[in-house]
């Protein structure tokens, strides 16, 4: 068995301002929750009777996963198809993903009503609703999530033997991972298939899964570049632009087909038209289109623009920003109608804000502290 | 008049609703509701309260209409439509919302976790929620399921003094509507609300002027459910497939990185390898 020397002792988490800022905003969401706990939803938030889902729902969920999107794409590429170059950056997106879904849970504990009953799906079971595969897809995907990075902890405790069991198992938990994944990244989308008379036909359609898990595919691969590129710059650390650049080969493609698939829907429903109609989704529809998927596609096949880290940077944060804002177009602005729209209110917005820190430190507090960014065995590996 | 088994369903004609709301307050008083605060004119004209909520179930909307004879006022009675194939009970992942055989489209307090997907699916937005209360629950319209129990009819019926609204046996409710259209065209536009709506109510209208002047939203004539009904439909082979797939290359593209890892190790005295990943 091969051992893996452990090269570090203690932990660190040096407190620097921006942590501690980012500490303070994550304690101010939790604060906040208490408080919309006690209150309850109607004195906390925005929502109402005819604005049922919010900010909660759209950012913290819908995008929340499919920021988290990183994990099952590299899992695939990495280790499916065995592109052991970009070995590097299947960790910190596995950790990504893992912090990412955690921040989902908590955010559905803060949305829903009854958060104390949260376990009903795992016994009470309507095997139509997509609701009811949402919760399982979180449930069983964290798990496979946190096996999947276990050998960065155990690695980093020194337990072999473990680390050693945890690996033989791997291939299935890979497997069940990149299943799970494109269940629950469609299925968000599904949620959404009832709603055809109060989501804008921008966005309501029958193939909806298709485009929630081709956008998720095509995030998994900018967030995985927009991490890179970040850390980086901000750890001081050089980046190889050519093997950045190498990594978003398929992206391109991935773009241009959710772009047709998307298009394509909407010619044959004959909704296209309703891009050019003046309002605020045929203006947030064009950005979403344009800048999320368009743009970054064309670029991508500059290779001056896709092996400057800078510029690729720039192609990955127009990518995020498309999905963001998709997300947001399905669960909030496709949904006003003339009686009802939604401005999230400020304590909303503080526990989004929050958990988002939250993450931001979870994932900085492991990366100093474990072997995320490179593999104790590395040198061996190769 | 009550055989449990039998989907029983109302008829509202609402060109004899003269607007006394006493359905209203008769359902408030039956299911214990809280009265509301409200303003004068603080909805659609004389509506009050301006919409259904948590301690509203059933409300009288006002409609002005200028017809060939001059302003006319109509009234209608909205409330859940208790569908046949409700979407509300088909979207909700706990079966908290469930179609009872007696018609009555019932909510179970105890399973719901409080998504509030039912809210959201529902075309007529009828599901309320208890926004005010730390542990909030559903609330909505029962059809009387406990006066039904009884050999009541629904309070609201109870109360009507004009006939407007009926309850009944669902099929003879839609004859009885179909024979009134008959009888008197000139009276009733040719278009019984909820017949066909959703893939057709329990709770069905007839009106003097078309639905969407009195604000019923066009909804399609089968449950919004078939869509969801048939993405759910491929998941299993979705599984199957891309699972049999993904291990099929993971192998294949093992069993090469095996050979080539075999084919470097005859070289220079290799050490043991890292393991797979």
């Amino acid at each position: 068995m091969t051992t893996y020397t452990t090269t570090r002792t203690g932990w660190t988490f040096p407190l620097t301002l921006p942590r501690v800022v980012m500490l303070l905003l994550a304690a101010a969401a939790f604060g906040t929750l208490a408080w919309r706990f006690y209150a309850g939803l109607g004195a906390s938030t925005n929502l109402r009777d005819n604005f049922p889902w919010g900010l909660w729902i759209g950012l913290d969920i819908l995008t929340g996963v499919a920021l988290a999107a990183g994990g099952f794409t590299m899992a695939f590429y990495i280790e499916v198809i065995g592109r052991e170059r970009f070995h590097q950056f299947l960790r910190p997106a596995v950790l990504t993903s893992l912090v990412g879904y955690i921040l989902v849970t908590m955010g559905v504990l803060g949305d829903v009503g009854l958060p104390w009953r949260i376990y009903h799906p795992i016994y009470l079971w309507n095997p139509r609703s997509f609701m009811l595969e949402v919760a399982w897809c979180v449930i069983l995907y964290t798990t496979v999530l946190f096996v999947e990075f276990l050998p960065t902890p155990l690695e980093r405790l020194g337990l072999d033997r473990l680390l050693h069991m945890v690996r033989k198992v791997m291939p299935v938990f890979i497997v069940l991972g990149i299943v799970l994944s494109t269940l629950h990244q469609s299925s968000l989308g599904s949620l959404f298939l009832v709603m055809g008379h109060r989501l804008h036909p921008l966005w309501w359609s029958p193939i909806l899964p298709v485009n929630f898990l081709l956008t998720a595919i095509c995030v998994g691969f900018a967030m995985v570049v927009f991490e890179s590129v970040l850390s980086g710059w901000l750890l001081k650390h050089p980046l190889d632009g050519k093997l950045l650049g190498d990594l978003t080969r398929p992206l391109p493609w991935v773009l241009l087909v959710a772009l047709a698939v998307r298009l394509g829907d909407l010619v044959v429903r004959g909704s296209l038209s309703a891009a050019t109609e003046g309002s605020l989704q045929s203006y947030s529809f064009l950005v979403e289109v344009s800048i999320g998927l368009a743009l970054p596609a064309l670029l991508l096949f500059s290779r001056s623009w896709r092996e400057t880290p800078g510029r690729l940077f720039t192609i990955a944060t127009m990518v995020v920003i498309g999905v963001v804002l998709n997300r947001v177009n399905v669960s909030m602005i496709g949904m006003f109608t003339e009686t009802s729209s939604y401005i999230p209110a400020w304590s909303e917005w503080v526990v989004s804000v929050g958990l988002v820190a939250l993450g931001v430190l979870a994932i900085v507090f492991i990366s100093e502290n474990m072997p995320v960014r490179n593999e104790y065995h590395h040198a061996d590996y190769k | 008049m009550t055989d449990s088994s039998v989907s029983m369903g109302m008829l509202i004609d609402t060109t004899k609703c003269m607007g006394c709301r006493g359905c209203q307050v008769a359902c408030k008083q039956w299911n214990g509701l809280k009265a509301e605060r409200t303003t004068f004119f603080g909805g659609p004209g004389y509506q009050n309260p301006p919409a259904l909520s948590a301690n509203t179930f059933t409300l009288i909307t006002f409609t002005e209409i200028e017809a060939k004879d001059g302003l006319r006022w109509i009234f209608t009675k909205r409330g859940c439509m208790h569908c046949k194939d409700p979407v509300c009970a088909a979207v909700c992942p706990v079966g908290a919302l469930q179609k009872k055989p007696n018609g009555a489209v019932a909510y179970d307090p105890d399973k719901c976790m409080g998504c509030r997907y039912c809210m959201l699916a529902c075309p007529w937005s009828v599901p309320s929620y208890e926004w005010q209360s730390p542990s909030p629950f559903v609330r909505k319209c029962t059809l009387c399921d406990d006066r039904q129990k009884n050999g009541k009819a629904p309070a609201c019926v109870s109360a009507c003094p004009t006939g407007a609204l009926q309850f009944g046996r669902r099929e003879e409710l839609l004859a009885q509507a179909r024979a009134r259209i008959a009888q008197n065209p000139d009276r009733y536009v040719e278009h019984i609300y909820g017949e066909k709506e959703a893939g057709g109510t329990g709770v069905m209208y007839l009106a003097a002027v078309p639905f969407s002047e009195l604000g019923f939203p066009t909804v399609a004539p089968h449950s919004m459910a078939v869509y969801a009904d048939q993405v759910m439909k491929v998941i299993p082979w979705w599984v199957m497939g891309l699972g049999a797939f993904l291990t099929g290359v993971y192998a294949l593209f093992s069993r090469r990185k095996k050979i080539a890892a075999g084919l470097a190790a005859e070289g220079p005295q290799a050490k043991q390898q890292g393991g797979e990943r």
